[in-house]
Order: C-alpha cells, then sequence, then structure tokens
C-alpha cells in the first residue's frame, strides 16, 4: 500500500509490495551481479551458516532468489519474452517471502565474507541489503526488527536508552575519572556518537574517551540528543526509518558545529552514518566522520597520543567485517592494538576475511535466531583456540556482546576486551 | 534436405543468422541492463580511483584469496579446466583458426593437433566432472533450473559434433567443399550456432557479463578502501 511505513506494513504483510521493492532495488549495478552468477556454490563455502548447518539453503546467493524472481519477473531484459513463452518465474507469494525471512535475517550477517568469495565479483552482501528493503516494505521481516526499529524511532535507541540514562553513565565515569566529559559543547573538534549497548554495557568507554582526547589536547563533545549511533534501519532494510535516525546525528552534529563526528566500536554504525548516511539524506556532509579506532590510529601515527607499556597477556584481535572487511579500516584496528599489546597473535584466517561473531546485520536482535547464531560461531571459535589467546581484543560493542554471549554459552573463559578501553589503559601521561 | 544441403545451411544462412542473434541478444541485454540506472553515491570516497578499483576487481578475482582455495574439492580446480580446455579448443585448432579468419578476417598459429586433441580428451571429462558435481552437490543442485542443465548441454553438443567431424575425408583435390560425409561437419556446425543463439539469453551471457560484476564491485569496494 503506498505511503506505508515498514512498520505499519508489518502489521498486514504483502508480497505485492515487497515484490515492487525488489525490482526497485534491482538498479544498473545491482542487475549486473544479479544476473552474472553462474551457481558455482562457492559462497557456501564462505559461509558461517551453511559451513556449521550444512544446510543449502544457507548458500548466499539463494537467500536472494526472491528479489532475483521478481527481477527476471518484472524487471530484467527479455522480462517480456519469458512471460510471452510462459518461462518467467512464478509470481512470489507472501508464504514464499515469510518462509524468506529465516534466510534473509535470521542466517545472514551481511558480513560480506561471500563477496569476498565469489568468482563473479558479486557483492552479495549489498544485495542482501537490498533486498531486506523489500522484506521490510512488504512486511516481512522479524518481529523483533520492527520492535527494536519502533523504540528507536520513539525514544531515540533500538533497546530504549534514553538521555537520563545516558547522563547517570557520564555523571559516574566522571566520577570514576575525575574528568569531564562534555555535553553539548558547541564548536568542539569532535563529536561522539555512541552505541546504546556501550551506554548500557560497556560505559568504562566514555570514561576512555575523557582520558585521549584529554591526552591528544582535542576538543570534544557528546550530544544530549542525536548520541546513538547504532541504526536498526539498515538493518531491518528500511531506508525511511535508517535516514531518520542518521538525520538525527547529522543534526546534532550541525547544531553543535563540530568538524568531525566520531563513530563508535560498532560496525553497523560506522557503516551507516560513514557511507549510507548521505545517501540516505540525499546530501553530502559538512563534517567529517571517523571511526574511534581509525581516529586513535590516527592519534598515535600523529605523536598526539603517546604510549607506555603494553598488555603482557596473550591476546588476539576479532575483525568487525562491518570495519576491517566492508568498511574499509583494514589494518588501522589491528595496528592500534599491536601498539598496546606485547603479544597479539594473528588469527588464522583472521583479517578482512576472517570469520564474523555471527551476531552482525540485526542477527544479535532476533530471538528466534539466537540457535542458529550459536552454531554458527563454532568457526570463529576455531579461529580463536587455534591462537591460544588468554583474551580477545575487538573493535566492535555488538561483537564484543555476541561474543562474550557465545564464549559463556560454550563454557569458554575469555575475557573480552574492547580496544578504546585498551588504549585508555596506556597513555603515557607523564608531562601531560 | 540432404547432407550436402544442411551442410550449406549451416554454413550460411544459419551461421548469419546465429551471430545475428548473438550479437543483437548480447546487445539488448548488457543496453537492459544499463537503462535500470543508479544514482550517484554522495558519501565521501576514501578513494577516487575507481576504474582502477574496477580493473582490479576483474583481475583479482581470477584468482581466489587464499582463504578461499578449496584445495580438496575438485570442482573447485575443475572450473579452470573446462575454462582454459575450451578456450585452447575454440582458438587454437587449425579448422577453428580458419573458421574465426574467414569470419573477422584474422588469424594467428594454430597449436599441434596433438595438443589440441588432448585439451578435447580433458574438456570433455573435466564437462562432465562439472555436470556430476552439479547433480551431486546438494548446494549446486538446489541453485541449479533449466538454464544450467540446457547451458550445460548447448556447450557439450559442439565439443562432442567436433569430435566426430574431426579428420573427415575430402575428394582429392576440391577443399573446401562439403567433405565425403557432410553430417558431421552440419551437425557441428549447427550446435556451435545453438551455442550462438542461447548465449545472450541464459548464464552463457557471464561471458560477458563477469566484466560488468566484477568492475562495478570492484569500483564499489575500491571507493570504500574495503577489502577485494
Amino acid at each position: 500500500m503506498p505511503g506505508m511505513t515498514p512498520l505499519e506494513a508489518s502489521r498486514s504483510p504483502d508480497a505485492r509490495v515487497a515484490v515492487r521493492e525488489f525490482v526497485a532495488q534491482a538498479g544498473r549495478d545491482a542487475a549486473f551481479q544479479l544476473e552474472a552468477c553462474v551457481h558455482c556454490g562457492q559462497c557456501a563455502d564462505a559461509c558461517h551458516f551453511h559451513l556449521t548447518s550444512g544446510d543449502p539453503r544457507h548458500t548466499p546467493v539463494y537467500k536472494l532468489r526472491p528479489m532475483l524472481k521478481a527481477y527476471q519477473r518484472d524487471a530484467a531484459p527479455f522480462s517480456g519474452l519469458r512471460k510471452l513463452l510462459g518461462f518467467a518465474p512464478a509470481e512470489l507469494t507472501a508464504a514464499e517471502l515469510h518462509a524468506w525471512s529465516e534466510l534473509l535475517y535470521d542466517s545472514c550477517n551481511m558480513c560480506g565474507r561471500c563477496t569476498l568469495a565469489c568468482p563473479m565479483g558479486i557483492d552479495i552482501a549489498s544485495l542482501v541489503r537490498r533486498a531486506r528493503e523489500a522484506m521490510a516494505a512488504g512486511g516481512f521481516a522479524p518481529p523483533d526488527l520492527y520492535k527494536a526499529a519502533e523504540r528507536a524511532l520513539d525514544t531515540g535507541s533500538p533497546i530504549g536508552v534514553r538521555w537520563p540514562a545516558l547522563r547517570r553513565q557520564i555523571e559516574l565515569q566522571q566520577e570514576e575519572t575525575g574528568l569531564p566529559v562534555p555535553v553539548d559543547a558547541e564548536g568542539a573538534e569532535y563529536m561522539v556518537v555512541l552505541s546504546s549497548i556501550e551506554i548500557m554495557g560497556y560505559p568504562e568507554v566514555i570514561g576512555a574517551l575523557a582520558r585521549i582526547f584529554r591526552h591528544a589536547g582535542a576538543t570534544w563533545t557528546l550530544p544530549s540528543a542525536g548520541f546513538e549511533a547504532t541504526n536498526v534501519g539498515v538493518q531491518i532494510g528500511s531506508r525511511e526509518i535508517a535516514a531518520e535516525l542518521v538525520s538525527r546525528i547529522v543534526a546534532a552534529a550541525e547544531r553543535l558545529k563540530v568538524k568531525c563526528v566520531v563513530s563508535p566500536e560498532c560496525g553497523h554504525a560506522y557503516s551507516a552514518l560513514r557511507w549510507e548516511g548521505p545517501n540516505l539524506l540525499g546530501r553530502r556532509y559538512g563534517f567529517e566522520v571517523v571511526q574511534v579506532d581509525e581516529l586513535l590510529e590516527r592519534f598515535v601515527r600523529e605523536g598526539r597520543l603517546r604510549l607506555r607499556g603494553k598488555d603482557a597477556r596473550r591476546l588476539t584481535f576479532h575483525d568487525p567485517c562491518q570495519l576491517v572487511r566492508r568498511g574499509g579500516l583494514g589494518e588501522a584496528p589491528h595496528r592500534l592494538a599491536a601498539a598496546v599489546s606485547a603479544n597479539l597473535v594473528d588469527m588464522p584466517g583472521g583479517g578482512a576475511a576472517s570469520f564474523c561473531c555471527g551476531g552482525g546485520g540485526g542477527v544479535s536482535a532476533i530471538h528466534r535466531a539466537e540457535g542458529l547464531r550459536f552454531a554458527a560461531f563454532a568457526c570463529k571459535k576455531a579461529q580463536i583456540e587455534a591462537t591460544g589467546a588468554e583474551a580477545l581484543v575487538t573493535a566492535c560493542a555488538n561483537c564484543r556482546n555476541v561474543l562474550e554471549e557465545a564464549i559463556e554459552h560454550e563454557g569458554m573463559t575469555l575475557p573480552v576486551l574492547g580496544l578504546t578501553e585498551l588504549v585508555a589503559q596506556y597513555l603515557d601521561n607523564d608531562g601531560r | 534436405m540432404t547432407a550436402v544441403e544442411l551442410l550449406q545451411f549451416a554454413r550460411g544462412p544459419a551461421l548469419w543468422a546465429s551471430l545475428a542473434v548473438l550479437v543483437a541478444g548480447s546487445l539488448w541485454r548488457i543496453v537492459g541492463i544499463l537503462r535500470l540506472g543508479s544514482k550517484p553515491d554522495l558519501s565521501e570516497p576514501r578513494s577516487s580511483r575507481l576504474l582502477a578499483g574496477a580493473m582490479r576487481g576483474i583481475f583479482a578475482r581470477m584468482v581466489p584469496r587464499a582463504e578461499f582455495r578449496l584445495r580438496r574439492k575438485l570442482g573447485f580446480w575443475n572450473g579452470y579446466l573446462y575454462h582454459v580446455g575450451l578456450a585452447v579448443i575454440v582458438f587454437g585448432y587449425l579448422p577453428h583458426v580458419f573458421f574465426i579468419e574467414r569470419l573477422l578476417g584474422v588469424r594467428w598459429p594454430a597449436l599441434p593437433e596433438p595438443v589440441v586433441f588432448f585439451f578435447v580428451a580433458l574438456t570433455f571429462v573435466s564437462l562432465f566432472i562439472a555436470l556430476m558435481e552439479r547433480l551431486a552437490d546438494p548446494v549446486r543442485r538446489l541453485l541449479s533450473g533449466f538454464d544450467d542443465y540446457f547451458s550445460w548441454a548447448v556447450v557439450f553438443a559442439p565439443l562432442a559434433t567436433g569430435m566426430i567431424a574431426i579428420h573427415q575425408s575430402y575428394a582429392p583435390g576440391v577443399p573446401p567443399a562439403a567433405p565425403l560425409d557432410p553430417w558431421p561437419l552440419a551437425l557441428h556446425l549447427l550446435s556451435v550456432e545453438l551455442l550462438f543463439v542461447w548465449l545472450p539469453f541464459g548464464k552463457l551471457a557471464h561471458a560477458f557479463l563477469v566484466f560488468a560484476s566484477r568492475g562495478v564491485t570492484g569500483a564499489a569496494l575500491a571507493r570504500k578502501g574495503a577489502a577485494l
């Protein structure tokens, strides 16, 4: 139904709406990729969900089947001829799309490992992102994500964290560190946004940032409105919701006239703000967007952060997919981790092609996907165990949370550390 | 229709008609996709060397990243075998070199027959392995449909008919007239023409779509500075 929001659509799923959106999402670049698949199945061997379940339906490119069918039926070259000859794919049904909800959401982190493996160069992860637009618009996304989206729109946070909760955490961190945490400071160089998981689960990151910015001699601020960096809109696949959530951060940055917005340790938040944001809003930003660990690594290189001592434990680094593989941060977080770790061990197959934690792309918010997520962790677990690490470091609070849950579920004992907090522990404050 | 008439048809109208379908169909498919259009990316690029990214995407994916080299999987290496084998047969066998010269006016030295025949055998086996794997592997079986099996048959048919057409006898002093038994060559040509006709419409179009797909992804990932 025209004009319906995805939240309204969820109450009355409609396959026709999904079909229209599948077709709308199949623009030139997506179409070239949809058309190029030779059904070699190599993407299956790259996907941790398929590797652990053995279910052929978990083959990444198979998850795109409804989008491909809608495109081939209504938009592809020769679609008219196909219909005329009776070779067009059958119309998509609501039952089919309900069944595909598990494939496009529960068993896909949009981690992009399949993209790296595809010999035809098909960016399967970005096509899943597009397919989710249709699923969400048609009302076929998981109910948990619709609820998270509703909370994010109402309260500003997918888990309902409002400003008073953040203010309390800021006060506690100010007491802990004895340092001020600027709020709504106009004209600051850097405006930091946070994820709800950090605010409620790892609030020490706020104190760590206060110590780091003071050490670097940089001015910074947190906004009292528009502080939430996560974006459930890009996870569920709704550009309307995603645009609304991004616009709150952009409004805060413009209100406070900052030069740079610092995206927190959260993979998809960076992707939403850095890469999707300007396209969602239809305009370029007047400020830079930088991921926090990218900024800290820059500070270290420029000599603005001087470090003393290193963590002596045997550590290994988990590469967040949306930062290291998909976001363009490359080796920067790893270099930063190496700067504060005396014994950093690389995971076998780590780096750009490393396995996902299993919770990215909104999967950690889908309760019904928990079994699949814990099973898929086996790939990551094998990588971790091969290092013999005593602790894991990462640059994404969602990865951290998901890894902690999976580690506990597996009965393992392995602390998971946040990189920003680790860096803050080794600042050389002599003379500063 | 006699065998000689069939061969004349295959060498004449059928060849030109199939080539016309090949060219027109391929253009139609490419233009049809291009017409879908795209929006400009407004995010600040990490790299503006998009053409270099596209070229890197095209060439880098010819060899998988080390993490994805499935050394113990026959199907993985088999893909290289029949692609290389077909290329050697199409571009290295002397009668094919003559055929291409008649069509395009360019020629190159042919490979020795024993080399080509070795690749014929290799490709023959390799294509069968590809088919067996598609039928036996649950992932590929699930992904496969009419296009996959028909395309396989359309590629295999010229190989099979070509093997029958090898070393035809001609009446002394009259080549390039029809061979003494025109059937094998006529069937071989018609099978090639079927391939020409089918190529733009099915998955065999990956012969040209692969460059667009890899290029688009290569450019997009280079823009972000992301892994390729």
